[in-house]
């Protein structure tokens, strides 16, 4: 099974209920921080790395022998990351796409594929947990490449947690796609519903079961619970502020480390996402099956 | 013209509430909401439209079913698994590229243009607003926000506004690069925590990376006084202007359920003091 954990905004405690779901459960768990822009979860877990490899994407590269400069290019390309001025061909590595229109375009053969420095992926484990996370390198723009690099990681005879950015644009979608479940951690305060609306938008539109964490649930309103009633959206757990929380939070200690009694609630945490994921798999299996045999 | 980004890396950290805030202390300022992807600036400053556009940016490869011939070149062009064996394009993974498009011998695909989100011009009781919406699982979040950039900058040229304040997004992808290049000042909101003093120190890299000035100030600086103290020391090696601390304060959450900044709400509450330090200094930082 998949889990991502996702919120919309940031800051909501993504990281905190990944890595102490993932501690709770313990052996056979999978754990992959796909917030590649900005990681923390390694500082919670702490793995022993086993190196680290970095990656690529490809982009043009020209041969400026073979080049006539035609132009076509230029043309095909959409992201303007190639262009042909006079007897010039211009790459900006930067805003390719990696396509591959150019190169396959190119009459003369005349562009290979050269690579650029996407990031790194490192791999380690810590108390059975297998910890996997991608580091975007600083001055890329994209994203979504490096986490579905990441995912590809994924090993579907565990249980996999991943770690999802905030927002809602496409590099939650390369996070959150294809998952069995999605937690969404939110607080009750006016940004975190407003926030936590996109992204229910988002689940709904991937057509992913989800439920809700509140977290810091003592400190705002009752919009949110408000909000869950009418959406029908399950409220699976509720973490009070608690100042020495955050306190043993800054300096990279565990929830269920500080006060061992919040490890049986994860794992009961754990059971309600079982429960509903497999509730929903079954709802859709009948779904099909009615489309089936409907005359 | 000045152009103020707050950035932080680490989302959560109180980016928001505190460009709210300097909405209620600074004078002559366009505001503007460069978190297009999860926008809430305007849950504070209650906006009335002025004016709304669609944001159209990028396309969208689709297959005409009665052209199509199932040859499977589309198939093997992309690169981005767009295409299912039955030749539907899934629009969420379609990258946009038009390689398809292109080399379909038939000239089954059409690639119409993207309305990917709207953005605004509002009026609000602190100052005229520019924001917008990226629609859920949207691309071209960086062309959105370069476009609120330059409409705030036209509207601060057309009402001779000195000051623009500017709510940037978290992370150091493709949103953050498009708010901060070119800006005249940035100020990185840092929490004294491990996540929030390595989110910082990969922000202030990427500041560098652009050769953007930066400014740090440390909110719930007294979670972590020593962590607090390492952050001001990192910043002090890099050669960043400290602005301040603010303190951990519930009054913040209680203003932002108002719908007010922490100034409107208690400018005598602790944080409220902070704030007013924090944007006296940055205010002659600024030249303002």
């Amino acid at each position: 099974m998949i889990v991502s954990i996702a919120s919309g905004k940031g800051g909501t405690g993504k990281t905190t209920v990944a890595t102490n779901l993932a501690q709770s459960v313990g052996f056979g768990v999978q754990l992959l921080d796909c917030d590649v822009e900005e990681p923390n979860a390694h500082l919670f877990i702490n793995p022993s790395f086993e190196g680290s490899q970095t990656v690529f994407l490809p982009v043009p590269e020209v041969d400026e022998d073979r080049c006539t400069y035609c132009g076509k290019c230029a043309e095909i390309c959409q992201f303007k990351a190639i262009a042909v001025v006079a007897q010039n061909v211009l790459v900006f590595d930067d805003l390719c796409h990696s396509c591959g229109g150019c190169w396959e375009i190119c009459p003369e053969s005349a562009i290979q594929e050269g690579r650029r420095e996407l990031g790194i992926i490192q791999k380690g484990r810590s108390n059975g947990i297998e910890f996997i996370h991608g580091r975007l390198r600083v001055g890329e723009a994209m994203s979504p490449p490096l986490i579905k690099m990441v995912r590809a990681f994924q090993d579907f005879n565990k249980l996999t947690i991943i770690d999802a950015p905030p927002g809602t644009s496409c590099p939650v979608i390369a996070a959150m796609k294809d998952t069995d479940f999605v937690l969404l951690v939110t607080e009750p305060t006016p940004f975190g519903l407003h926030d936590l609306k996109l992204a229910v938008g988002a689940a709904q539109m991937l057509d992913i079961p989800m439920g809700l964490v509140i977290n810091r649930s003592d400190l705002g309103d009752d919009r949110v619970r408000e909000y869950a009633r009418q959406e029908g959206l399950p409220i699976l757990m509720e973490i009070p502020f608690d100042r020495r929380v955050a306190e043993a939070y800054s300096k990279g200690e565990m929830l269920v480390e500080v006060m061992p009694r919040w490890k049986d609630r994860f794992l009961a945490l754990y059971d309600k996402i079982r429960h509903l994921s497999s509730q929903q798999t079954q709802n859709t299996k009948n779904q099909t099956r009615k489309t089936k045999h409907r005359p | 013209m000045k152009e103020l980004i707050v950035i932080s890396g680490k989302g959560g950290t109180g980016k928001t509430s505190l460009i709210a805030a300097f909405a209620s202390l600074a004078e002559n300022k366009v505001l503007c909401d460069a978190d297009v992807d999860a926008a809430d600036l305007h849950l504070i400053l209650d906006p009335h439209g002025l004016s709304r556009a669609d944001f159209k940016s990028g396309h969208t490869a689709h297959i005409d079913t009665n052209k199509c011939t199932e040859c499977g070149l589309c198939l093997d062009l992309c690169r981005f698994d767009a295409i299912s064996d039955d030749f539907k394009v899934n629009p969420i993974d379609c990258e946009g590229c038009g390689v398809c498009v292109h080399f379909c011998l038939e000239k089954a695909i059409d690639f119409p243009e993207n309305t990917c989100g709207e953005w605004f011009i509002s009026g609000t009781r602190l100052g005229p607003l520019v924001h917008a919406r990226l629609g859920i699982a949207e691309e071209n979040s960086g062309k959105l926000v370069t476009l609120v950039r330059q409409e705030s900058k036209r509207l601060a040229d057309e009402k001779k506004l000195g000051l623009i304040l500017t709510d940037g997004p978290p992370g150091v992808g493709c949103p953050v690069i498009a708010s901060i290049g070119g800006a005249s000042d940035v100020l990185i909101v840092a929490e004294p925590t491990l996540s929030g003093i390595h989110d910082m120190e990969r922000v202030v890299q990427l500041a560098k990376h652009f050769k953007v000035p930066a400014m740090v100030c440390v909110n719930k600086f007294d979670l972590n006084p020593d962590l607090t103290g390492d952050i001001e020391n990192f910043a002090g090696d890099e050669g960043l202007t400290c602005l301040g601390r603010i303190p951990f304060d519930p009054s913040v959450t209680q203003a932002m359920v108002k719908g007010q900044t922490i100034i409107e709400y208690n400018k005598e509450s602790q944080a409220g003091h902070a704030v007013q330090d924090i944007w006296h200094t940055l205010s002659k930082k600024l030249v303002l």
